[in-house]
């Protein structure tokens, strides 16, 4: 029981991280749809430039790790959220009227990216500072530390922001109205490409977001890191139901806990094929995603 | 037929003898390494024409196919090496259990919608690398080696220009074979499918039943590159197997111009001989590959040498209402 309960916990914490993730993919996918190859490597750019933050600010003898921690997340998210518009305005826009053309055109932006990162950073790993300590609340023989509890409950408060955003703003009603028709959302006045653009903002900060607190918590990134979580994220995607918020959260954290229920009772080493094949199976049986509503592949 | 369609068609013919009489005459010219690179762009071109009939010719997108490569490649490797067969023989082995294979995945999926298609797809060849990652019959991470060469009684295809032409004379059959069934009854299904599901169900088109024929023999076509590139490397593990190479496949069949038979060939020479070009920049090779792509896209978005068969779907994207964007015309009239 408490192995289980132990692997409920990281999920959930992974889960966090590949529902931030997720969420740009069903966004970008929801509005112009695109899966975006590019939204992992975002996650990953997050990471880099929250490290270069950090180290600029232990320069400047900053050493307060809430402070360190809060401008760290802002200025990645900053920087991310632009980089997501431009890699939307420059490979993105001029080919949205060409389904595969645009994948292979993101395709290009996750290998630029991704590459970018190679070149300035490292090949191989770096280490991420370590800030906060392990400690936790003792709860039987569980280990849970703070980090985990405030990794969870920060993204789903920023996902509960996210959804209200969407539901209760000017902006996520012109979002929503975009999704169901973008020329009748023009005619009714909607800057388009300005939505399309915030999308791209808003998707690419929360997985900034993700993977500082990826490097925080586990201490080490990469440049390829994204690669790999971006598939689990995009999995996450598609199974809550693409195009649905709620959807791409509750795909998050299912693929987070399916993903340590794996570790901890089969192996490491099957754990992705567990995910996938639970993907499959559930795909097979509930073809719109968990949350998806009946689509009609096209009218 | 007027004057102009005959001299276009006298062209193509031109064209068509040249590029036949250069892909035989290569090994001559050529030193191996530029040999060996060759017979690399031709397993492209086999894994390019099998999975332009899944996403070309019936419209299905499959992340995942380097599955059907690595089946056929591991199918080859592990008869040949443990069971000590002909390599001839592992051909029809290889290329029953791809397909079989591709019914297994295809038949329960491929009533999906596209994208989640896409998904499961790239599940599945997640599903097969790792699986051949972690058992020890395929070798584990090291994979297969010291596979033999194939030989034909005495004679041993051991050297650069013997396995270049074993390679040329597979990919020329997939091309015809690939040019003819696109003119089929089997191949106007394809497309009426790719088109319109519903139209071509409306029209008495079992559209399951066509999808996964086309599933079946793609993942055929993919199994047979899989034991050439064997045979090939002599030695297979599962680096060769993983998403990126997926992707890269369905680069050849997008970047040439889905559908078409030459742009495949294109796609292929491009995505092969580009990052063997910048091999000598080896730091900044993979970005400018990255940067590459995107631009390519953006000037040519249907592709280097667009297809001409059914280009109904092309005429009526450009018609529909969509965003405001720079027009792709010039692309679709060639």
């Amino acid at each position: 029981m408490d192995v289980a309960l132990q692997q409920l916990v990281n999920g959930l914490t992974i889960g966090a991280f590949y529902a931030l993730i997720a969420l740009g993919y069903t966004m970008v996918y929801g509005i112009i749809r695109l899966i975006n190859f590019a939204q992992g490597d975002l996650y990953s750019v997050g990471a880099f430039i929250g490290l270069s933050m950090l180290s600029l600010l232990a320069a400047l003898h900053v050493r307060n790790a809430l402070v360190l921690t809060f401008l760290g997340l802002v200025v990645s998210m900053a920087a991310t959220g632009l980089l997501g518009v431009l890699i939307y305005r420059v490979a993105y826009r001029p080919l949205l009227r060409s389904p595969l053309s645009i994948l292979i055109s993101a395709i290009g932006a996750s290998l630029t990216l991704e590459y970018s990162l190679f070149l300035i950073y490292s090949p191989s790993f770096l280490v991420y500072p370590s800030l906060f300590s392990t400690g936790g609340p003792a709860l039987g023989g569980i280990v849970v530390s703070w980090m985990q509890v405030t990794i969870f409950l920060v993204s789903l408060g920023l996902m509960l922001a996210l959804y209200a955003l969407v539901h209760r703003t000017k902006l996520g009603l012109a979002m929503r109205a975009l999704a169901i028709n973008q020329d009748a959302a023009r005619l009714m006045g909607i800057d388009v490409n300005r939505v399309i653009a915030a999308t791209f903002f808003i998707g690419s900060a929360l997985a900034a977001f993700g993977g500082v607190m990826t490097g925080l918590y586990y201490g080490q990134i990469s440049f390829l890191m994204g690669f790999l979580a971006g598939l689990k994220a995009f999995t996450a995607a598609v199974l809550g139901g693409i195009g649905n918020i709620p959807g791409a959260m509750l795909g998050g954290f299912i693929v987070g806990i399916v993903e340590s229920v794996a570790i901890g009772y089969i192996s490491g080493r099957w754990k992705d094929v567990v995910t996938f094949a639970i993907l499959i199976i559930i795909l097979v049986v509930r073809p719109r995603g968990l949350l998806g509503e009946r689509v009609v592949e096209r009218m | 037929m007027g004057p102009r369609s005959h001299r276009i068609a006298s062209i193509r013919a031109g064209l068509a003898i040249a590029a036949a009489v250069a892909a035989l005459g290569l090994p001559l010219a050529a030193n191996p390494y530029v040999t060996d690179v060759a017979t690399l762009v031709l397993v492209y071109v086999m894994l390019g024409l099998g999975l332009n009939i899944v996403v070309g010719y019936a419209g299905l997108l499959d992340l995942g196919y380097a599955a059907f490569f690595a089946i056929g490649a591991y199918s080859s490797a592990i008869l040949m090496v443990h069971h000590h067969m002909s390599y001839w023989l592992t051909i029809p082995i290889a290329a029953c259990l791809t397909t079989a294979s591709g019914a297994v995945i295809g038949a329960p999926t491929l009533r999906m919608r596209s994208d989640y298609l896409a998904i499961v797809t790239l599940g599945f060849g997640e599903i097969v690398r790792i699986t051949a990652t972690n058992l020890s019959f395929s070798g584990g991470p090291d994979g297969v080696w010291g596979i033999p060469r194939p030989s034909i009684g005495p004679l041993v295809l051991g050297s650069s220009a013997s396995l270049y032409y074993l390679g040329l004379a597979f990919a020329a059959v997939i091309l015809i074979l690939s040019h003819n069934v696109a003119r089929s009854r089997l191949g106007r299904a394809w497309r009426a499918v790719r088109e319109d599901e519903i139209a071509a169900r409306a029209a008495g088109i079992n559209t399951v039943s066509t999808k996964l024929k086309a599933y079946m023999l793609g993942a055929l076509l993919g199994g047979t590159a899989g034991s050439f590139f064997a045979v090939k490397l002599t030695a297979i593990d599962p680096t060769s197997f993983t998403f990126v190479q997926s992707v890269n496949i369905l680069m050849v069949v997008i970047l040439g111009g889905m559908g078409s038979l030459p742009g495949v060939v294109l796609g292929a020479i491009v995505i092969v001989g580009l990052p063997e070009a910048l091999r000598a920049f080896q730091t900044v090779r993979m970005l400018a590959f990255g940067i590459g792509l995107i631009l390519l896209m953006l000037l040519r978005p249907q592709g280097l040498w667009p297809s001409r068969i059914g280009t109904l779907g092309r005429v009526r994207a450009a018609r529909s209402p969509g965003t405001r964007s720079q027009p792709t015309g010039q692309a679709a009239t060639s």
